[in-house]
């Protein structure tokens, strides 16, 4: 524990003082808390809604709106709209951390010394990991927060804020999010034990964001109703895909090709 | 070879990376408290020799023990036993020199982390600049960090991968000097050098390897064994005839003169000497100097590579 611990906080120490990292990590989060309380900030305004019934809306969606008028059901729909964006930060922030992390320590030949000492591959990993999965976490939570505190302020009817507290919000942020983390830290796991440049880590662990803009997409255009059965059929999903990615991951990372083969 | 009473035995070790041999058929012990050299050419298999040793790499075939466990079988135990400086010292540049030891020191389970930290970069006089980034750090400055790294934990066996590989004179004497402390302290160091000199004065014994291993000694013997010993008599006046009067003796191998120098290959000269001066001084000699020939090691490496080489050309 003392050695995965060690871990996390030296990688920190390190990552933390590259600009690109600090970039990704503090303006993703605050994009995306941003871009939902702008929107909210117009919409919530807009007396547009008002004449709304829930007949305007897709039908699926208007079933999850309950009690709430036309208008405040579109106001929801709004809201969860970003959901999936939301869904974004755990994964982007966790690879670009461990493309850095584990492709760095290639470039500046700090891996020979380090597997010299006793610490075993699954300490190292599970290190490196949470290094990438905690400040992840706590960016999307703390950017969940601001966005449930700005639409508190934003939003007059009680009922709509109260719905971003509900179990479909709160298994998305809470549950999805740790989950989607750790897939991204296993996908730059198995792509930076086969590359010897970050850019190129994050460049190709980028392409594993596409599925969670697909949802988005999906969810937009109205193909996919994002509910609690769908959220929680996702973090079934992810549960198994997370133990078998990290699992390979683990078994990718073998210490003597990557000594033998980086230069 | 008797695995207590050495800390590193090897049978037979040999290291293919793919169809390249790296390291063939390699067989050597060293025993406790000794400095070992392992001397060779870029390519030779000394860093996969220090890898496969350093539960880094597995061998390919052969056998090797370390500490009293089997490379391959107990990598974890061998790892917790040894301390090694790579060719890149691998240092953190964004970290202090402190926090480098400390990380080193969790992933040890150093529990005196700060008494060994301070003890080692007091002895290596860089406790003043331990909150210092490693980044601003000079060459010489790092390697030593990378040493006091590898000495943490107090390892059985120390490997040093070309310590003094790329350092100005300054800083090569400086871990020079540091490598003699150690040696004096009784450590068992395996040395891996280009520095023949650096060998010649640190090493108790020597391996020369080029893939497999050429000779296997210490340095002295090593010497002997290839160049014989050397006499020089320095004359007021050499000639001809008074090194024809020495090679009388049977003991006197070859003789040589050169400017007024009588060069004598003689197997033992302390005890041949005397006679030689004595005779030099009936035949009327005015002796100024009686000296040994010093080879270097340098000598006895590149004859070995030049007999290795004919051997392959062959």
């Amino acid at each position: 524990m003392n050695r995965i611990k060690a871990i996390i906080v030296k990688e920190w120490r390190e990552v933390f003082k590259n600009k690109f990292v600090i970039f990704t990590v503090s303006f993703l989060p605050l994009m995306i808390t941003a871009l939902p309380l702008v929107t909210l900030y117009f919409a919530g305004g807009s007396e547009d809604f008002g004449g709304l019934s829930s007949a305007d809306l897709p039908p699926q969606f208007a079933s999850l709106c309950g009690e709430l008028s036309g208008g405040d059901c579109m106001l929801y729909y709004l809201v969860t709209q970003f959901i999936l964006l939301f869904m974004m930060v755990p994964v982007i922030i966790p690879m670009t951390i461990a493309s850095y992390s584990i492709v760095g320590e290639k470039t500046t030949r700090t891996l020979e010394p380090l597997l010299a000492t006793p610490v075993s591959t699954l300490e190292l990993l599970v290190g490196k990991g949470l290094a990438g999965v905690i400040p992840a976490v706590l960016a999307t939570w703390g950017g969940y927060l601001l966005y449930a505190a700005g639409a508190y302020l934003m939003v007059d009817n009680r009922a709509v804020v109260s719905k971003l507290f509900d179990p479909l919000w709160m298994i998305a942020i809470f549950g999805v999010g740790p989950l989607l983390s750790l897939f991204g830290v296993s996908i730059s796991v198995m792509i930076s034990s086969r590359v010897n440049d970050p850019r190129v880590a994050e460049q190709i662990s980028g392409i594993f964001v596409l599925p969670v803009v697909g949802l988005f997409i999906g969810q937009v255009t109205g193909l996919i109703l994002l509910n609690e059965r769908f959220i929680l059929w996702m973090a079934g999903v992810l549960v198994i895909l997370d133990a078998i990615l990290f699992t390979f991951a683990i078994q990718v990372f073998q210490r003597e090709t990557i000594l033998s083969r980086w230069k | 070879m008797n695995k207590n009473k050495h800390v590193i035995v090897t049978k037979n070790l040999t290291r293919f990376f793919g169809e390249t041999l790296a390291v063939n058929q390699l067989s050597l012990d060293v025993a406790k408290g000794e400095v070992f050299g392992l001397l060779g050419p870029n390519g030779a298999g000394k860093t996969t020799m220090v890898r496969m040793l350093a539960a880094l790499l597995t061998p390919t075939s052969g056998e090797a023990w370390v500490a009293g466990y089997q490379v391959g079988t107990n990598d974890q135990e061998i790892r917790s036993r040894i301390g090694l400086l790579p060719e890149a010292p691998g240092l953190y540049d964004a970290l202090t020199a402190e926090q480098n030891l400390a990380f080193y020191g969790e992933m040890y389970g150093v529990e005196n982390i700060q008494q060994q930290i301070q003890r080692y970069l007091e002895l290596l006089g860089l406790w003043h600049r331990r909150y210092e980034p490693v980044g601003t750090f000079s060459k010489g400055m790092r390697q030593k960090l990378a040493i006091a790294r590898a000495l943490l934990h107090e390892p059985e066996v120390l490997f040093l991968d070309e310590p003094t590989s790329g350092l100005d004179p300054e800083a090569s004497r400086l871990v020079r000097d540091f490598i003699a402390e150690l040696r004096v302290e009784g450590r068992t160091i395996i040395l891996t050098t280009h520095n023949l000199e650096e060998a010649d004065r640190l090493c108790d014994r020597v391996a020369v390897i080029s893939g497999h291993l050429l000779a296997l000694d210490d340095p002295k013997e090593l010497r002997r064994k290839l160049f014989g010993r050397k006499v020089v008599i320095h004359l007021k006046k050499a000639s001809q005839a008074l090194a024809a009067e020495l090679e009388k003796f049977e003991f006197v191998a070859e003789s040589q003169v050169v400017d007024n120098k009588i060069l004598l290959s003689v197997a033992n000269p302390e005890e041949h000497n005397p006679v030689l001066i004595q005779a030099l001084v009936e035949k009327g000699a005015e002796i100024q100097f009686v000296g040994e020939l010093r080879r270097r090691l340098e000598d006895v490496y590149l004859e070995l590579m030049e007999a290795a080489k004919g051997n392959k050309d062959e």
